[in-house]
């Protein structure tokens, strides 16, 4: 069984009579210690999917379909439950490092009061925070916990949250744009410390991103989405290698790649649909090269080509 | 300095020697003085018709100096020259002309539209400003929507009907209104989708070369910049440490830290392969020696003591690092890096 289950998950906002459908009939699923990219444009409804794993939708979305995590129904989980999990089992990194400290207090103080609130004796607390820091490499500890956020860069900031997400050892960890506030040579550090807590708690990490160089140089899996709905999923190998579906390779193409000579990138005409429109068909469709009348009247079923490696697409199986 | 890309007589930009400092003016004598300096020593020129990319991360200085070149600050030293003429010595007259001459098209495109102005209205302003007619400014504003892929009906619609990228065609649409020579282009792509950055930029790349506009193009993807540029200047903390060709430069980068910088886009390096440093260096107290001696591999004492100029490689390409040659060969050891504590500087615990 895997550790996160999604079934036919579906995520309305908006009138009951035009409803917005921000996430569409998803199924995914996350294994143990399995480190998983969550790929898309904004408004492909990546964010909300990730809120949906833990059940922290706002209360006007409708929800329908089954998470499960660790195979306990998250969806039909009461307030307290949810609260005991969230935090010890499932952890969760924002984008911005900037606010998701609070300024007015140390970081000693901060961490302190996560760690106090999931068990942590208070005489321990001290030589806890330390060890925390120092598992994120930051050097001189002692000093970072009399700190505040403002003395510090946004990259440390980032590994302070990500030594309070991993305290607990949890299950999974959700990173919703975990370094996109960060300069490219920080990233890399950061994607550094994700293996390390995989590789020492077997934590499975999902991670939420447009940028998909760093999901190729991170993920085992990748997961594309568009206007709400998964378009292809698979091994990052494989995603990247042999795309499938004419998003993903358009995708791929409109990225310039450095060690080319002579650059060439090409364009997605159009833009992203509103999804409002959206009809029950390939959301892809008005910009797709490869269209065909199917497109437009049926949505593609998943097109399985390996193990673990879908594609929604109507032509999938011919196209090279 | 002898690089065409450096001295270049027919340059359309040149800075020489350029440095800002940020901080209380000089007249207040009370205090003590803490000034930042965003830029030391900062000198490049641009070809006519051609774009110099910018590279570096927050807080180098490649935002200030589209800012200079913006007129919105003022240097501290060095000169700027466009077009052999001193910009921060002209007269009334020729700062206008100055200000149709050079146009910005910047990150934000949410921020760059006032929300209460129709399309034609925003794009009409700099032409309104420069003396334009009213059916003049009419006839101009559809032709402009049609030039950068936009309906020529757009203009009677407000920002917020606009997408990210269709506001960053209008951005550019208001840039282009007034026949610029040349476009400052501050990370004019960082803040789009994924699939909408490369309509933006082949739009640029096809607007230089219809209208034979110089850029200069600020950004931090190092594919993107070598996408759009012909020479390429990276800035570490305020300096310029390493400019050359982009195709030379991005190949061959020689500077520790274009080196990490490429290794990382371009993943041809094991993730972790770099040890992992928090030490960066401090505005207010910046390091002596190299800016860059704090995270680099290969630092030794001299990059503590010395700052080490730009020196020629011969193949038009500059670097600014004491030990280029034996990194270039392989054969420099691993002594760095050399951290602030080490000058006893600052206590550590």
């Amino acid at each position: 069984m895997a550790l996160v289950e999604v079934r036919d998950l579906c995520v309305e906002f908006g009138s009951v009579e035009r409803p917005v459908q921000a996430v569409s009939h998803v199924d995914l699923t996350i294994e143990n210690g399995e480190i998983v990219g969550i790929a898309g444009e904004s408004g492909s409804g990546k964010t909300t999917l990730c809120a949906a794993l833990i059940h922290a939708l706002p209360r006007t979305a409708r929800v329908s379909g089954e998470v499960t995590f660790d195979n306990r129904s998250i969806l039909t989980m009461s307030p307290r439950e949810l609260r005991k999990l969230r935090g010890r089992e499932i952890s969760m990194i924002l984008q911005n490092p900037m606010t998701s400290l609070d300024p007015l207090f140390t970081i000693g103080n901060q961490m302190g009061e996560v760690l106090s609130a999931r068990g942590t004796a208070a005489r321990a607390l001290r030589a806890r925070e330390i060890e925390l820091l120092r598992s994120v490499h930051l050097t001189a500890p002692e000093a970072r916990l009399r700190q505040y956020p403002h003395e510090l860069s946004g990259g440390m900031r980032q590994r302070i949250l990500i030594a309070m997400a991993s305290a607990t050892a949890p299950k999974l960890l959700l990173a919703d744009e975990p370094t996109t506030a960060l300069d490219a040579t920080i990233q890399e550090e950061i994607l550094v410390l994700f293996r390390e807590i995989r590789d020492r708690f077997g934590t499975a990490i999902a991670i939420v991103t447009h940028d998909l160089g760093v999901i190729r140089r991170i993920c085992d899996r990748v997961i594309i989405m568009y206007a709400g709905r998964i378009v292809e999923e698979g091994p990052v190998e494989e995603i990247f290698g042999a795309p499938r579906h004419p998003y993903t390779r358009a995708l791929l193409a409109s990225i310039p790649v450095l060690d080319d000579d002579r650059v060439v990138i090409q364009a997605i005409p159009g833009q992203v649909p509103n999804l409002a429109e959206l009809g029950n068909f390939c959301p892809f469709a008005q910009r797709c090269p490869m269209v065909i009348d199917r497109c437009r009247g049926e949505s593609p079923p998943a097109n399985l080509s390996a193990a673990r490696h879908r594609t929604f697409c109507w032509r999938a199986g011919e196209a090279a | 300095m002898t690089a065409a890309a450096q001295t270049g007589a027919d340059a359309f930009v040149r800075l020489r020697k350029v440095r800002k400092e940020f901080g209380p003016p000089r007249m207040l004598g009370f205090g003590s003085r803490r000034t930042v300096v965003a830029v030391e020593n900062v000198s490049f020129s641009i070809p006519a018709g051609s774009t110099f990319g910018l590279v570096g991360e927050s807080g180098s200085g490649k935002s200030t100096i589209a800012r200079l070149m913006l007129k919105l600050e003022q240097p501290t030293s060095g000169e700027v020259t466009v077009e052999g003429r001193d910009i921060f010595g002209q007269t009334a007259r020729e700062v206008k002309a100055y200000r149709r001459n050079v146009q910005a098209v910047l990150q934000d495109p949410y921020g760059a539209l006032s929300p209460r102005l129709r399309v034609r209205d925003i794009i009409g302003e700099p032409l309104a400003a420069q003396g334009a007619s009213r059916e003049l400014i009419s006839e101009e504003v559809p032709r402009l929507l049609e030039t950068v892929g936009l309906a020529r009906e757009a203009g009677e619609r407000y920002p917020h009907q606009f997408s990210g990228g269709q506001r960053q065609r209008i951005a550019i649409a208001r840039a282009l209104s007034v026949h610029p020579r040349l476009l400052v282009l501050d990370e004019p792509v960082s803040a789009l989708d994924v699939s909408i950055r490369a309509q933006i930029l082949i739009l640029l790349r096809s607007m230089q070369e219809r209208l034979g506009l110089t850029y200069l193009f600020i950004g931090h993807d190092l594919a993107i910049v070598k996408y759009m540029s012909a020479v390429v200047g990276v800035m570490y903390f305020g300096r310029m440490v390493e400019i050359g060709p982009a195709n030379e430069l991005l190949r061959r980068p020689l500077h520790p830290y274009t080196r990490r910088l490429v290794a990382v886009a371009s993943m041809t390096e094991p993730l972790g392969r770099h040890r992992l440093t928090d030490e960066l260096p401090n505005p207010l107290d910046p390091p002596s020696g190299c800016h860059f001696r704090m995270c680099c591999p290969y630092a030794t004492e001299r990059c503590v003591a010395q700052v080490p100029p730009l020196r020629d490689t011969g193949r038009q390409h500059h670097v600014a690092c004491h030990y280029f040659e034996d990194i270039e060969r392989g054969t420099k050891a691993e002594t760095g890096p050399q951290s602030m504590s080490a000058d006893a500087a600052t206590p550590s615990s």
